[in-house]
C-alpha cells in the first residue's frame, strides 16, 4: 500500500524542494527499518525459546524415563517394591507419601492463610500495619527450604515430638495415630513444614482476591445490618470462592514439588501405612536422595519416571488454577 | 396493671434497640477475631523463630577467615564462590531470554494469541518443581558433557529464573503510561526506538529489582543442585567439575557428628539467609513502592 502512494508523493515533494533528494518521511528503508525487524525478530526468538524450554523439558524427562516406562509400563504406577539390587522399581510408596503429606499442609495451610488474608485485607488494623503483615508473612516464601529444614530438624521437632508422643499414646485407637512410640521424623511433621512454607502463597494470593472484590458488595451487607464476620462469611468469602480455590490450588502444586525440608524431616522409609506418625517418603525426596549415585539404566529410568509423574500432577494442578483464574477473571467482567 | 406490663415490653425492645446485636452475635464476632488474629499470630511464629535461631546458632562461629578457606578447612569460600559462579552462569542465560519474552509479552503481544500462549506458559513454568527442572538439566547438560559440573548447575538455575524474570519485566513495563510511547511514536520513533530507548529505560529499575528477586531465589536452590553441580569440599577444578554451593553444603553437613561441621552449617545458614534476605527486601521494597506511585 504505502508502495503504491510513493511515486506521487515523490513527484510532489520533487517540485516543493528539489534540493532535498535525500529526505524521506516514511522509513520503509534504511538503517531503522533494518534494526526495527531485527530486533522484532529477536524479541519473537527469545519468547520461542522460552515456550521450547517447557516443551523441550517434557521431552528430555519423558526420554530418560524410557528404560523404566518401557520395563514397568504403567504397573509402575501400583507398584511397591523398590529393590535397587534387584532392578525392581514401583512408585506408589512415593506418589502416596507426597499427596499425603501436601494434603495435610493443604488442611492446615488454608484456613491459616485466609485468616492472614483477612487480617491485612480487611480494616481489623492501620493501613501501615497491614502492609508490614502481608509484607512479613511473604517473606518466609524468600527463605531457602533447606533452612526451613534444618530450623525443622534441630528447632522445630524437639518442641513438636512430645506434642506427637502423647497424640500416639492418647489416641492410640484412631488409624491415624497408631504408632508404638513416634520419632518426631514423619508424614504429620512434613505436611506441617509444608504448610509453614506454602503459607505465603496461599495469603498472598487470597488477598489480592479479597482486595479486588467490589467495595460496594460490603457497604451493601453493612447496610443491611450484617456485622463484619456476616459480611465475610456470606458475602465476601463466597463471591472470592473461586480464586480461594485456585489460591489453594497454586499452593498445593508448590507443595508437591517442594524438596529440601520435607527430605530433611519426613523419615526417609518407603511404606504405606494409615498412621500420620510413621514415617514416609515423597517423590521428590527420593529424586534427591537417590539421583546422584543412581547407575544409569533402570535406576535412573524408574527415578526419571518418577520425576516424570511428579512434573505431569503438578503441571495438571497448575494448569487447573491458571484456568479457573482466567475463567474467573472473564466472568467478572 | 396493663400499664405496667407494657411498660416492661417498651424496656426490653428499648434494651435490643440500645445494643443493636443480639448476644451470639456479638460472641461470633469476638471469637471470629480471635481465631482470626490467633491464625495470624501462629503464622508468624516459624518465621520469627528460624530468624532468632540461625542468628543465635550462627553468629558465634562466624570468623573472617572462613570466607576465604574451603570447606576441607572448616570455611566456606569455596561454597560462596561456587553459588557465584553458578548464579552468573544462571544469569547470563536467562536475563536475555527472560527480558525479551517480557518485552514481547508487554509490548507485542497486547491482544496476539501467541502472546496468551507465552504468558501461559510462563505462569506454568513458575510452577514447575525445582527438583524435576534439576532432573531436565541433567538430562540436558550432565548426561552430554559426562560429568557434573558448575555448567549443568547453572542451566537448572537458569531455567528457575527465567520465569522470574518474564513476569517482573511484563510487569514494570506494563507500568509506563501508554502516553510514552505514544509521544515516541509521534516523534517518529519505530518500534525498536520507542521500546528500546523509552520503555525500557523507564523501566531499568522494576526489571532490575525483578532480575535480583530471581538470583536471590536462585542463590538459595538446593533441589537442582544436588546432581546437577554435585559438591566438593575443596575448591572447583573448572567449570566442567563438581563444584560447591552454600545450599548444598548445608545440606551435605547438616548430619555431620563432627561439632565444627555442624557449627560450620549454622555459620553457613546465617550467612547465605543474610544475604537472600537483604536482597529480596531491598527489591521487593521498591517494587512495592513504584506499584504504589
Amino acid at each position: 500500500m504505502a508502495n503504491s502512494s510513493e511515486p506521487a508523493d515523490r513527484n510532489s515533494s520533487d517540485d516543493l524542494n528539489q534540493g532535498d533528494e535525500d529526505f524521506n518521511l516514511t522509513a520503509i528503508g534504511g538503517t531503522n527499518l533494518w534494526f526495527d525487524q531485527g530486533f522484532t525478530r529477536l524479541v519473537y526468538f527469545f519468547a520461542a525459546i522460552t515456550v521450547a524450554v517447557l516443551f523441550l523439558m517434557s521431552w528430555v524427562i519423558s526420554h530418560e524415563a524410557l528404560p523404566a516406562i518401557k520395563q514397568f509400563g504403567l504397573g509402575f504406577l501400583w507398584s511397591q517394591d523398590w529393590d535397587t539390587g534387584n532392578q525392581l522399581f514401583g512408585a506408589l510408596p512415593y506418589i502416596y507419601g507426597t499427596l499425603v503429606s501436601s494434603a495435610i499442609a493443604i488442611l492446615f495451610a488454608v484456613p491459616i492463610g485466609i485468616a492472614v488474608a483477612l487480617v491485612t485485607s480487611e480494616n481489623f488494623l492501620p493501613p501501615s500495619l497491614r502492609t508490614t503483615l502481608a509484607f512479613v508473612v511473604e517473606l518466609i516464601a524468600a527463605i531457602p527450604s533447606v533452612i526451613i529444614g534444618l530450623w525443622a530438624i534441630f528447632v522445630f521437632i524437639p518442641v513438636l515430638e512430645p506434642l506427637q508422643k502423647w497424640l500416639a499414646s492418647t489416641f492410640k485407637w484412631i488409624p491415624l495415630f497408631n504408632t508404638e512410640d513416634p520419632s518426631g521424623t514423619n508424614i504429620l511433621t512434613a505436611g506441617i513444614i509444608l504448610a509453614i512454607m506454602i503459607l505465603p502463597t496461599m495469603a498472598a494470593i487470597t488477598r489480592d482476591v479479597l482486595m479486588a472484590i467490589p467495595k460496594e458488595l460490603r457497604s451493601a451487607s453493612m447496610a443491611l445490618g450484617g456485622t463484619r464476620w456476616e459480611t465475610i462469611f456470606r458475602v465476601l468469602l463466597p463471591a472470592g470462592f473461586s480464586g480461594i480455590v485456585s489460591a489453594a490450588m497454586l499452593a498445593l502444586g508448590r507443595a508437591l514439588g517442594e524438596t529440601m525440608a520435607v527430605t530433611m524431616v519426613i523419615g526417609n522409609s518407603a511404606q504405606i501405612s494409615a498412621s500420620l506418625l510413621n514415617p514416609g517418603y515423597t517423590i521428590p525426596s527420593v529424586l534427591a536422595n537417590e539421583f546422584a549415585e543412581a547407575e544409569p539404566g533402570l535406576h535412573i529410568g524408574a527415578l526419571s519416571y518418577l520425576a516424570l509423574i511428579l512434573f505431569g500432577l503438578t503441571l495438571a494442578v497448575n494448569i487447573g488454577a491458571v484456568l479457573l483464574v482466567k475463567w474467573v477473571g472473564r466472568k467478572n467482567k | 396493671m396493663s400499664g405496667y406490663i407494657q411498660s416492661e415490653t417498651d424496656e426490653s425492645l428499648a434494651r435490643e434497640l440500645c445494643s443493636p446485636l443480639a448476644t451470639e452475635r456479638v460472641i461470633f464476632t469476638y471469637t471470629m477475631n480471635a481465631i482470626a488474629f490467633g491464625f495470624t499470630g501462629l503464622a508468624l511464629i516459624p518465621l520469627l523463630s528460624i530468624l532468632w535461631e540461625i542468628f543465635v546458632r550462627g553468629i558465634s562461629g562466624l570468623k573472617s577467615e572462613m570466607f576465604i578457606k574451603a570447606v576441607i578447612d572448616n570455611g566456606f569460600g569455596n561454597a560462596i564462590l561456587g553459588t557465584i559462579i553458578m548464579v552468573v552462569i544462571g544469569a547470563i542465560l536467562s536475563i536475555p531470554t527472560g527480558v525479551m519474552t517480557g518485552i514481547f509479552l508487554a509490548e507485542f503481544g497486547q491482544t496476539n494469541s501467541i502472546a496468551s500462549i507465552v504468558r501461559f506458559i510462563s505462569s506454568i513454568l513458575t510452577g514447575v518443581p525445582s527438583i524435576v527442572v534439576g532432573v531436565f538439566a541433567y538430562g540436558v547438560i550432565v548426561l552430554v558433557t559426562k560429568g557434573f559440573s558448575a555448567i549443568a548447575g547453572g542451566f537448572a538455575l537458569a531455567v528457575i529464573m527465567l520465569p522470574v524474570i518474564i513476569l517482573t519485566t511484563e510487569e514494570s513495563l506494563k507500568l509506563i503510561p501508554t502516553s510514552q510511547r505514544l509521544a515516541s511514536a509521534a516523534l517518529g520513533g519505530t518500534r525498536f526506538q520507542t521500546t528500546l530507548r523509552i520503555v525500557v529505560t523507564a523501566a531499568i529499575p522494576g526489571i532490575t529489582t525483578g532480575i535480583l528477586l530471581a538470583v536471590a531465589r536462585a542463590a538459595g536452590e538446593t533441589a537442582p543442585l544436588i546432581f546437577t553441580a554435585l559438591f566438593s569440599l575443596d575448591w572447583s577444578e573448572g567449570l566442567l567439575s563438581p563444584t560447591a554451593s552454600l545450599p548444598v553444603l548445608i545440606f551435605n553437613l547438616y548430619n555431620d557428628p563432627d561439632p565444627q561441621k555442624s557449627q560450620l552449617v549454622w555459620t553457613t545458614s546465617i550467612v547465605l539467609l543474610g544475604l537472600i534476605l537483604c536482597v529480596s527486601i531491598i527489591s521487593r521494597l521498591v517494587i512495592r513502592q513504584r506499584r504504589l506511585k
